[in-house]
């Protein structure tokens, strides 16, 4: 985990591509902020830490020109569902991979210290955030305010890059870890669930940030959601446009989550928008034995078909 | 409208144009008696079907949704129904995760020969629907 590593490539990188997409600093210590360097002397204000949470790769699609990009294990595997789904051209990227050892979630953070403002914040070597604000002191371990996706996270290192800042680490995560929570949600019953999301849900404002954060919603103003024809939902208050509204994000990103956690991120009212397609992304693992954004390979499971399809028998009546 | 017009449920069909709407029509021809909930929306191919239509129906209304295409490998254009295969079984593994029945949603497959088949698939889906009740709970105002 070092800066300079990734100033070190971004330099090498530089001379070959318009901009390289990285993070600096944000307004306070404990945020990170997208930058785009496109001259040497910017290159000064990149900052590589577990404050890098975004998923840069969002940009890539948008991208005419030949860039370079910072990225972590998780990120990666949006480049390569981009590169299945031929959304980017792969000569056009340099990808500046980087081993990560796990991200800070800084809603949890300010959980943590209760929302006071932050005065100056800190990493040792050994894994813990040192955060200051006006009234003290508080040392958190990374691995207590990382987001979910980090504690069964399966490519710490890239899965495609063309550089890379550090040495390729491996997962000491269990396989089976991944899909635990829809495996403990599935067993709750139909009762609970549907009062689950309906308290989550009905908090949901509308406000879009999960859709327009997310990687894989590549529609962006053409995005069902907010076309009055079709009219899929209306700009009623209800429980029922909410609900219509998630399903829509879910359906249309079913086999193609990235699991880059980016809606998580960046709700504000705290909604587990990614469990929904968690939940599709697991049945994808067991009909078609699909992993999103692994093997550039690898087509999308509803993309495709097979005529004598193996797992998927038919219902009975 | 039905006899017994407030035990009625609200189901909606979707049936593709070739195959499942023209099964229906012969079971009509043939005269099979069938309970008279389903509503049918005739389309293209069951490709057609995108599964936000069953959500949406689910959502704002219906007490179950059906879906029905041309067997596998005899589809009209080739191929439709074999993505509405992978869609639809991905929505009814979807939809328990969201606290809707499973039940209350189900595609088939039925040719324009299979008269007897069709009806014997609209008695049973209507029947099981009958047996879990209505999803929604009915307002004052509605027959």
């Amino acid at each position: 985990m070092s800066t300079e590593k990734v100033k070190e490539a971004i330099a090498k990188v530089l001379p070959d591509v318009e901009t390289v997409i990285c993070w600096q600093g944000g307004f306070d210590a404990i945020h990170a902020t997208p930058c785009f360097v496109s001259s040497p002397e910017q290159i000064d204000k990149v900052i590589w830490s577990p404050l890098c949470a975004q998923n840069l790769a969002s940009y890539l699609p948008s991208m005419k020109k030949k860039v370079g990009i910072v990225v972590k294990g998780c990120d990666s595997r949006t480049i390569v569902q981009y590169m299945q789904e031929g959304l980017i051209d792969r000569e056009k990227v340099v990808i500046i991979g980087i081993p990560c050892t796990g991200v800070v979630s800084v809603k949890k953070i300010l959980k943590e210290i209760g929302h006071e403002a932050v005065l100056d914040a800190s990493f040792d070597g050994s894994g813990s955030i040192t955060v200051r604000t006006p009234k003290g002191e508080k040392t958190l371990a990374i691995a207590d305010v990382c987001p979910d996706k980090c504690r069964t996270c399966q490519y710490p290192t890239p899965l495609v890059y063309d550089h890379l800042a550090g040495d390729p680490i491996t997962s000491d995560k269990p396989k089976e870890s991944v899909y635990q929570d829809i495996r403990e949600f599935d067993a709750k019953t139909l009762e609970e669930r549907k009062a689950y999301w309906e308290k989550e849900l009905d908090r949901c404002i509308r406000c879009y940030a999960c859709r327009n954060a997310c990687p894989m919603c590549v529609c962006q103003d053409s995005c069902i959601a907010e076309t009055r024809e079709p009219h899929w939902i209306s700009q009623k208050l209800s429980l029922q446009e909410k609900f219509m509204f998630h399903m829509i994000h879910a359906l249309h990103l079913a086999g193609r989550c990235v699991e880059c956690g980016e809606c998580d991120r960046v709700c504000p009212m705290d909604i587990p928008v990614s469990k929904m397609k968690k939940k599709i992304n697991a049945e994808m693992k067991e009909l078609f034995n699909y992993e999103t954004g692994v093997n550039p390979d690898d087509k999308p499971p509803m993309f495709t078909f097979n005529v004598d399809e193996v797992k998927i028998k038919e219902h009975k009546l | 409208m039905s006899v017994v017009a407030e035990k009625e449920l609200r189901v909606v069909g979707f049936l593709c144009n070739w195959c499942s709407y023209g099964g229906a029509d012969t079971a009509g021809v043939a005269r099979f008696k069938q309970p008279t909930d389903l509503r049918i929306i005739r389309v293209p191919c069951s490709g057609r079907v995108d599964p936000l239509f069953v959500v949406k129906a689910l959502l704002t209304g219906a007490d179950g949704v059906l879906v029905s295409g041309c067997h596998p490998r005899d589809c009209h254009y080739t191929d439709g129904n074999f993505y509405a295969r992978r869609r639809l079984e991905m929505l009814k593994r979807l939809l328990p995760f969201i606290g809707i029945d499973e039940r209350r949603f189900h595609y088939t497959w039925v040719s324009a020969s299979e008269g007897q088949k069709w009806q014997q698939v609209v008695a049973g889906f209507t029947n099981r629907l009958h047996q879990l009740g209505p999803l929604h709970a009915k307002k004052e105002n509605e027959g």
